[in-house]
């Protein structure tokens, strides 16, 4: 299983701006690229990337070629409730994974 | 008065020697020399993508291979406490194979002799994991590379390669990174080449790589031909560069431009 990281804030205060970031290894091979003898590399990327706060989707982003290996992924969220994220990567080849973190809201 | 003139002219011999390495004082490591995002990325162990090779890793360390069914936490037992200091002193002399062997070296001589395993390839996903994973237990500690005096005639041969003008460029490391570091090539700094970082991430790469690879793919910028992975002159050179770079602290796994 591919390895994550994911920064959450422990604590919040209701109403807080917090950032969260997300870094998922991953080739992200494009499709665009040939080996020695000629023959193309297959693309191999994530397509897909969603989070989830106490089960309401909070962000989502389509991912496309071009986008560099182990994706790096950070975005604003206003924390609500004390609860869970939850992270889900979905890409070519089968590719899925999740990951989760808490947050606890004062 | 004769006895005073060979003191003053073997002075100036050595001055001559040593004119084009770097003042202990005026060493940087090359992260001194990144953009306060690329430090920022580094500083921050849930952004720096060489963590997740240091995860990875951790997964290994403890998992059994080869036909012993040993893994590395069954003799070594915590990394965290074991491998402290360890990457700082590496490559260190084997006594066995009579010459230095570098970190990579070491973890698949322990795989082959203990574990009874196959070796890792170099520069694989899993070798690398290992490495990152016993240096990030030396963040922070001061480089000791070079300290057994066994390795003297090695160091000796790594700055001798160092020093030597090689390729269709005609160029030695000495050139760009003793004479030149102060300055740009193609708009990237030039660097001191203190290896303080290794395994690290290059962007370049969107990888994590050994610092035999970067050797490599400068030899080849200088369009000499590159040693072999694993071959003694690059370990020399790393030595040399280790010893080069003694006190500095490592702060594996690092990020590079």
């Amino acid at each position: 299983m591919p390895s994550a990281l994911i920064n959450v804030p422990t604590k919040a205060k209701r109403g807080d701006i917090i950032e969260i970031k997300t870094l998922m290894s991953h080739i992200m091979e494009t499709g665009f690229r040939h080996t020695a003898t000629g023959e193309v590399i297959p693309r191999d990327i994530i397509t897909s990337f969603a989070c989830r706060y106490n089960g309401e989707e909070v962000f989502r982003v389509d991912l496309f070629p071009a986008i560099a290996a182990n994706p790096f992924i950070t975005f604003f969220t206003t924390a609500t409730a004390s609860g869970k994220f939850e992270f889900e990567w979905i890409g070519d080849n089968g590719f899925s994974e999740t990951a989760s973190a808490s947050i606890s809201v004062e | 008065m004769k006895l005073a003139g060979v003191i003053v002219l073997s002075g100036l011999l050595m001055a001559d020697a040593l004119s084009a390495e770097i003042p202990t004082a005026e060493r940087r490591s090359g992260y001194s020399f990144m953009t306060p995002d690329t430090k920022a990325m580094q500083d921050d162990d849930t952004t720096n993508p060489g963590m997740l090779w240091v995860l990875d890793g951790e997964k290994l360390w403890a998992r059994k291979a080869g036909t012993a069914d040993k893994a590395c936490a069954d003799c070594h037992q915590d990394a965290r406490t074991s491998m402290k200091g360890v990457a700082a002193r590496y490559p260190a002399f084997d006594k066995t194979l009579g010459r230095p062997v570098d970190l990579e070296q070491r973890i698949n001589l322990c795989r082959v002799n203990h574990q009874q395993a196959a070796p890792l390839a170099y520069e694989s996903r899993d070798l690398l994991a290992l490495t990152a994973f016993v240096a990030q237990q030396s963040r922070g500690a001061a480089i000791d590379g070079g300290s057994d005096p066994q390795l003297a005639p090695f160091i000796a041969r790594g700055r001798e390669l160092f020093m030597q003008r090689q390729g269709q460029l005609n160029l030695g490391c000495t050139n760009c990174h003793d004479d030149n570091w102060d300055k740009r090539l193609a708009g990237s700094a030039i660097t001191q080449a203190h290896p303080t970082g290794y395994p690290l991430y290059r962007l370049e790469w969107q990888s994590l790589g050994s610092l035999q690879r970067r050797l490599r793919a400068c030899i080849t910028g200088i369009r000499a031909q590159a040693y072999d992975f694993g071959s003694p002159e690059l370990v020399e050179l790393e030595l040399y560069l280790m010893s080069r770079a003694r006190g500095m602290p490592l702060e594996a796994p690092a990020i590079r431009p």
